[in-house]
């Protein structure tokens, strides 16, 4: 099953790409549809075979390195973990793909890019089902060159080349310390195996290490080194400049790669991590705080883009900052959650977005939008499904997983939690915001399209239409009907979300006993006790429960001082509250501003200039990278080529010699023509000098011996 | 084991050819045809002879197969000693499978002097080859510094315009090296009186006198890898080379720098190598992080993938130096896959040089939508030469630098901003040449990969991904012989230099117990 719903787009990706002239575009769209849909369903029949009461397992597939005590095998590891993220990639996957074939159907390599989505569908799935840290690097920077494909898919364009290689390099940057960390790992650990490493952490707990020269908490490092190469995939602040302009790609690239998977495998890596990271406090200390930032800073940009895909990518990055701060909090459970309905909504939005690009011939700017809500109601209807989402209104997906992430950052009571709560509840407002700034813009209002695209504007075929709807019903019931899983305390199953809750003694002692709850591990005093070892595996069957615990089954590991999403459900009710306040009061000013008073975006504009010109430019991040970093490196590759190599390496070395040796050279210059026959020849004859001069000494030497 | 000596027959086969092609007599045109078939058979046979070689090794042993050993310089104890084990081996087949292809890629290439071009690449073949099989010193000297010879011609006679300045420089940098290497060998054999590689991996040599002869072989096999600052002859030797040239340079030469450190370095004196460490590591690290920046600025494809190729260089010392099993093997590995990849890179430059006659990069672009093929060629040799995991290229650098995260956190930090550096130089290449602006109508009327020049390219794309997905195919063979060389370089590094183990400024971790 496992093999089926990873190898079967690495199949379809091999023919569609090596024989794609002979089976035609309809031979390619139909393979790699056709696959990833089997993929898909075999990982939604190993979601409920593996989270749902059953047992994780390791598939080993083959050797892949060993060299002295480093080994490594190619494995796919099957836990709940692997199979939500597995589900998550192959449903969005596979409604991209059936999405492609409408919207790509005016290209002309539609065969190569069919290809491509498949490259990265399997390269996905290597990274998330992967057994060690080497192969889910193997599939990271597998990820990373379909990103990079797709985002030049349309190479005639400068601007898409030049946004796939700085995705593809600023990605680096983000590579270099993941490689970096496990590397360290393996130096502290011995392996890179997941759970040869998890095995090892408590006793690791208080190692130190000397890296670059200091002394340092091994497991803050590590930490740290993992969380470079996540805020590089994953876009966050620093590495995040890659994404906005990875938008040049095609938007159901976008869709698939920028908002709904590849994004997120920075989220997802510190969750397998977290067993680690659990010892890492000040590491996940740090990951809050950037996470948080984050979510703030790219909501501000949101506000004011104009291009309505860079909205909305903005948009992820602020939302991918949630996940980040749920994790760094350690609810790695709520931060899944969030991954899990945030592909829904964002996956259904790009590709709204995409039907709307589509139906104004390819126009991107919301200014040249606007009152084409009646021309194209089912795409209408579902961006409003996807941004109610987004908003957090209930009941849609958003709300459940947005709500536990920001009562778990509140729950967390440090004070990067709270600074998380309030960043979170701030991106929360101008997230429903700018969801409906872009809502009314494109839809609402007068056409500032011209009337020749006006004349266009058409509804999406069904081909298109069909995967939003599957998205959108995600976007609806993803959240209600995984909650008890993903994030649902042992103790309150059922639909009482935000309002009862259990003391933490009662949950801590006695449902200890007689619920399974493996996934917890109980931190009391200065022991470490794996609940799991009660041995109470045989009542497994009959009382099974489902609660966070049963459904991560230790894929995700929590010491329990730290279980802030079983916190999370007893937090203040204005905690509670206040997002879905602050996303109302987002909403309606949206209406305030692009509805029933026009003129009041440019009198804000106008009154807070600094501001907008700081939220306009993205902070400035672009420019500042431009000049410290890419410059540099270009004028420092020049000194060290003129300078370096000619002025002093040649200049002093060969050149120089050659200089003072022509003047000898010209005296010689009957035996010397230049040739390098006269060279070689002259060499031999040396050689053949030197041995007979060393023949000679060596005789004599050896009698000397 | 076989009965015969088939590493002398290996290693003289292409001097046989050599013997026939000086036979082969009648006009110009005839004489060139025959010629071509007779290197291309001779090459082909020869790299059978290397691959039935490969099967009979046997993978497990550290120790030197196939010997053959017989008197040759009596009075002086020098023998005619060959023999392969899992270190050399990888390095025969690659030069057997290389010569064939570059003999290939010159077939419609190379029009004048077609029979001197054919026997100077089956001369050196046979020096190659043989450089990698001699167990002795003496041997090993005469291969190693043959090859120049053919080298020499092959870019003086068929070189580009600046031809001969890039012969002098090439010539007066490994002069330098060679004459020291040839007097630390003198020295050599006067302290120990033998020759004997074996021999002298076991011999304990004076410190003093290691530190030497450590600096005098050091010099010779620097020039040859090359190392910075000696690196300057490369670029221009491979921008004049031809194609042929460039691919052989790239894809063996420059290996046995590389096999010299492991031969004679390392064995010989374990010391030295201890104490120099820091020293290498930072050579290496200047190579990676400087010639990446200057590859960042090119113009010309060559010089690009020539300033590349000192780069990767750059981690193969840097593995080689850690003494550990991963970096050893890392860096072997490196070389190997350095030796495909680049060699392959080299002869993608020659397709499009074939076709438009200019190496600078800004007369291409936007070939894509006209080279679709040679597109996807190229794109997957880049990938491995930025190390893309699933590639060869990845396997060799990581295993470097994890060898080096064991004993120098800050060294192999420095070493991996060169996977960044090298990204952007690779992309930058290939977004200027395949994709970008499509302004040069002659590049854009060129055609695609013949026939002939997929035969050649495919081969190795497969390799490099092959060997990145089944590494162990060439690491589980290699592991014993490294493990040899480390288990002896320990036990003697450590006895002998107490005080100074401390130079090799191990970063010991606390906590592991």
């Amino acid at each position: 099953m496992e093999l089926l719903a990873v190898f079967l787009p690495l199949i379809a990706f091999a023919i569609a790409g090596l024989f794609g002239k002979k089976i035609g575009d309809k031979g390619c769209q139909f393979i790699t549809c056709a696959a990833v849909i089997i993929a898909a369903l075999s990982s939604i029949s190993l979601f409920f075979n593996v989270a749902y009461g059953g047992t994780a397992y390791t598939t080993v597939l083959a050797d892949w390195i060993n060299s002295g005590d480093f080994h490594i095998k190619w494995a796919l590891r099957i836990d709940t973990l692997s199979v939500v993220m597995m589900c998550v990639i192959n449903i969005v996957s596979a409604c991209v793909h059936v999405y492609s074939i409408g919207y790509m159907s005016h290209d002309e390599a539609k065969g190569r890019f069919m290809a491509y989505l498949s490259l990265f569908t399997f390269a996905m799935l290597m990274l998330v089902t992967s057994d060690n840290l080497l192969q889910l690097f193997f599939g990271w920077e597998g990820v990373g060159l379909a990103s990079y494909l797709l985002i030049g898919f349309w190479n005639h364009k400068e601007s898409a080349n030049a946004a796939a290689q700085k995705a593809f390099i600023v990605n680096r940057v983000g590579d270099f310390g993941l490689a970096l960390g496990m590397m360290a790992i393996f130096v502290i650990f011995g392996t890179i195996q997941f759970d040869a490493i998890f095995s090892q952490v408590p006793e690791m707990a208080e190692t130190y290490f000397t890296f670059l020269g200091g002394e340092y908490h091994a497991l803050t490092i590590i930490g740290l080194l993992l969380f470079i190469g996540a805020i590089g995939k994953s876009a966050q602040l620093g590495l995040h400049t890659w994404l906005p302009d990875a938008m040049e790609g095609p938007t159901p690239v976008s869709a698939l790669i920028h908002a709904a998977t590849m994004v997120t495998a920075g989220v997802f890596l510190v969750a397998r991590m977290s067993p680690l990271y659990e010892f890492a406090p000040d590491a996940l200390m740090v990951v809050t705080v950037v996470g948080a930032t984050t979510a703030f800073v790219a909501a501000t940009i949101g506000l004011t883009q104009f291009d309505i895909k860079r909205v909305i990518a903005y948009s992820t990055m602020s939302q991918l900052g949630y996940m980040f701060f749920a994790l760094g909090v350690s609810a790695y459970g709520a931060a899944m959650f969030h991954l899990m309905t945030h592909a829904f909504f964002k996956a259904l939005l790009f590709l709204g977005a995409g039907s709307v690009i589509h139906a104004m011939s390819d126009e991107q700017d919301m200014r040249k939008m606007g009152g084409i809500w009646k021309k194209i109601p089912i795409t209408y209807g579902l961006m409003w499904v996807g941004s109610l989402a987004l908003a957090g209104i209930p009941p849609f997906a958003g709300y459940f997983s947005k709500d536990i992430v920001l009562e778990a950052a509140w729950a967390d009571g440090t004070w990067f939690g709270h600074y998380a709560y309030y960043m979170g509840i701030a991106a929360a407002f101008m997230t429903a915001f700018y969801s409906w700034r872009l809502l009314l813009m494109t839809f609402h209002g007068k056409p500032r399209a011209s009337e020749k695209v006006m004349s266009h504007v058409h509804e999406s075929p069904t081909v298109m239409l069909g995967p939003l709807v599957v998205l959108a019903a995600g976007a609806l019931f993803a959240g209600m009907v995984f909650y008890q899983g993903f994030v649902g305390s042992a103790g309150h199953h059922g639909d009482d979300h935000g309002t009862a809750h259990v003391e933490a003694e009662h949950h801590g002692e006695e449902e200890h006993g007689d619920t399974h709850e493996p996934v917890v591990i109980h931190d009391e005093g200065a022991e470490v006790i794996h609940a799991a070892e009660d041995g109470e595996e045989e009542h497994h069957a009959e009382d099974f429960v489902l609660s966070k615990e049963t459904f991560w089954n230790q894929s995700i590991q929590v010491l329990a001082a730290n279980d802030t999403v079983e916190a999370a459900h007893n937090v203040p009710k204005w905690v509670k509250y206040l997002p879905l306040v602050m996303g109302l009061l987002g909403i309606s000013l949206a209406y305030v501003f692009y509805m029933f008073r026009p003129n009041a975006p440019s009198v804000t504009v106008t009154s807070f200039k600094e501001l907008h010109t700081l939220f306009y430019n993205k902070w400035f991040f672009d420019e500042i990278y431009h000049h410290v970093f890419t410059k540099t490196a270009f004028l420092l590759g020049l000194f060290f080529w003129k300078f370096g190599d000619k002025k002093i390496i040649d200049g002093y070395g060969p050149d120089g010699s050659a200089s003072v040796s022509n003047k000898v050279a010209n005296l010689m210059s009957r035996f010397q023509s230049g040739y390098v026959y006269q060279y070689a020849f002259m060499m031999m004859i040396a050689v053949i000098g030197l041995i007979s001069w060393f023949v000679f000494k060596g005789s004599s030497a050896g009698g000397a011996l | 084991m076989v009965d015969f000596p088939v590493l002398s027959l290996m290693t003289f086969l292409p001097l046989v050819g050599v013997l026939i092609i000086l036979a082969i007599r009648g006009d110009e045109e005839v004489v060139a045809q025959n010629t071509k078939h007779m290197a291309l058979y001779v090459s082909l046979f020869t790299f059978a002879f290397a691959l039935f070689m490969f099967t009979r090794f046997d993978g497990t042993s550290a120790e030197f197969q196939f010997v053959e050993q017989s008197s040759w310089l009596k009075p002086l104890g020098i023998n005619y000693h060959m023999g392969v084990d899992g270190i050399s081996i990888f390095f025969i087949l690659l030069s057997a499978f290389l010569t064939p292809v570059c003999i290939l890629s010159a077939w419609d290439v190379v029009k004048t002097r077609v029979k001197e071009f054919m026997i100077a690449f089956l001369v050196l073949e046979s020096f190659m080859i043989g450089t990698f099989v001699a167990l002795d010193a003496v041997l090993f000297y005469v291969f190693f510094e043959g090859v120049l010879i053919p080298m020499f011609l092959i870019i003086g006679v068929w070189g580009g315009k600046r031809r001969v300045y890039s012969a002098y420089k090439f010539f007066l940098f490994t002069l330098l090296g060679s004459v020291l290497m040839l007097v630390g060998l003198l020295a050599l054999y006067s302290e120990t009186g033998t020759t004997d590689m074996p021999t002298l991996m076991e011999a304990n040599i004076p410190i003093g006198l290691q530190y030497w002869l450590w600096l005098a072989f050091f010099a010779s096999f620097a020039v040859k890898m090359p190392m910075w600052p000696v690196h300057t002859w490369l670029p221009d030797a491979h921008v004049e080379a031809p194609t042929a040239g460039s691919v052989i340079l790239a894809g063996v030469l420059l290996k046995m720098g590389g096999y010299g450190f492991l031969r004679f370095s390392l064995p010989m004196f374990p010391d030295a190598s201890a104490f120099f460490v820091d020293f290498v590591f930072w050579l290496s690290i200047i190579a990676i992080i400087y010639t990446s920046l200057v590859a960042l600025v090119q113009e010309d494809m060559k010089k690009l993938i020539a300033y590349s190729s000192v780069a990767h260089m750059g981690f193969v010392t840097l593995g080689l130096f850690t003494a550990t099993t991963q970096g050893i093997e890392g860096g072997i590995f490196q070389m190997l896959s350095h030796g495909l990849i680049s060699g392959a890179l080299f002869l993608c430059v020659g397709v499009v040089y074939d076709r438009l006659h200019t190496r600078e990069i800004s007369r291409y672009g936007g070939i894509v939508k006209n080279m679709p093929k040679y597109a996807t060629v190229f794109m997957i040799l880049m990938l491995g030469s930025v190390g893309l995991p699933g590639t060869s290229g990845f396997v060799g650098e990581f295993l470097v630098l994890l060898g080096a995260f064991q004993v120098d956190t800050t060294v192999a930090a420095f070493a991996a901003t060169g996977v960044i550096f090298g990204a952007a130089y690779m992309l930058l290449l290939y977004r200027r040449v395949i994709f970008g602006p499509r302004v040069n109508d002659d590049a854009l009327s060129m055609k695609d990969l013949n026939m002939r020049e997929l035969g050649l390219l495919v081969p190795l794309v497969i390799l490099i991904i092959w060997l990145g997905v089944f590494p162990s195919v060439v690491m589980d063979k290699i592991s014993p012989s490294v493990e040899k060389l480390i288990t002896n370089y320990n036990a003697r590094s450590a006895v002998s230099i107490e005080p100074a183990a401390g130079s090799a400024q191990h970063d010991h971790l606390e906590g592991k117990q």
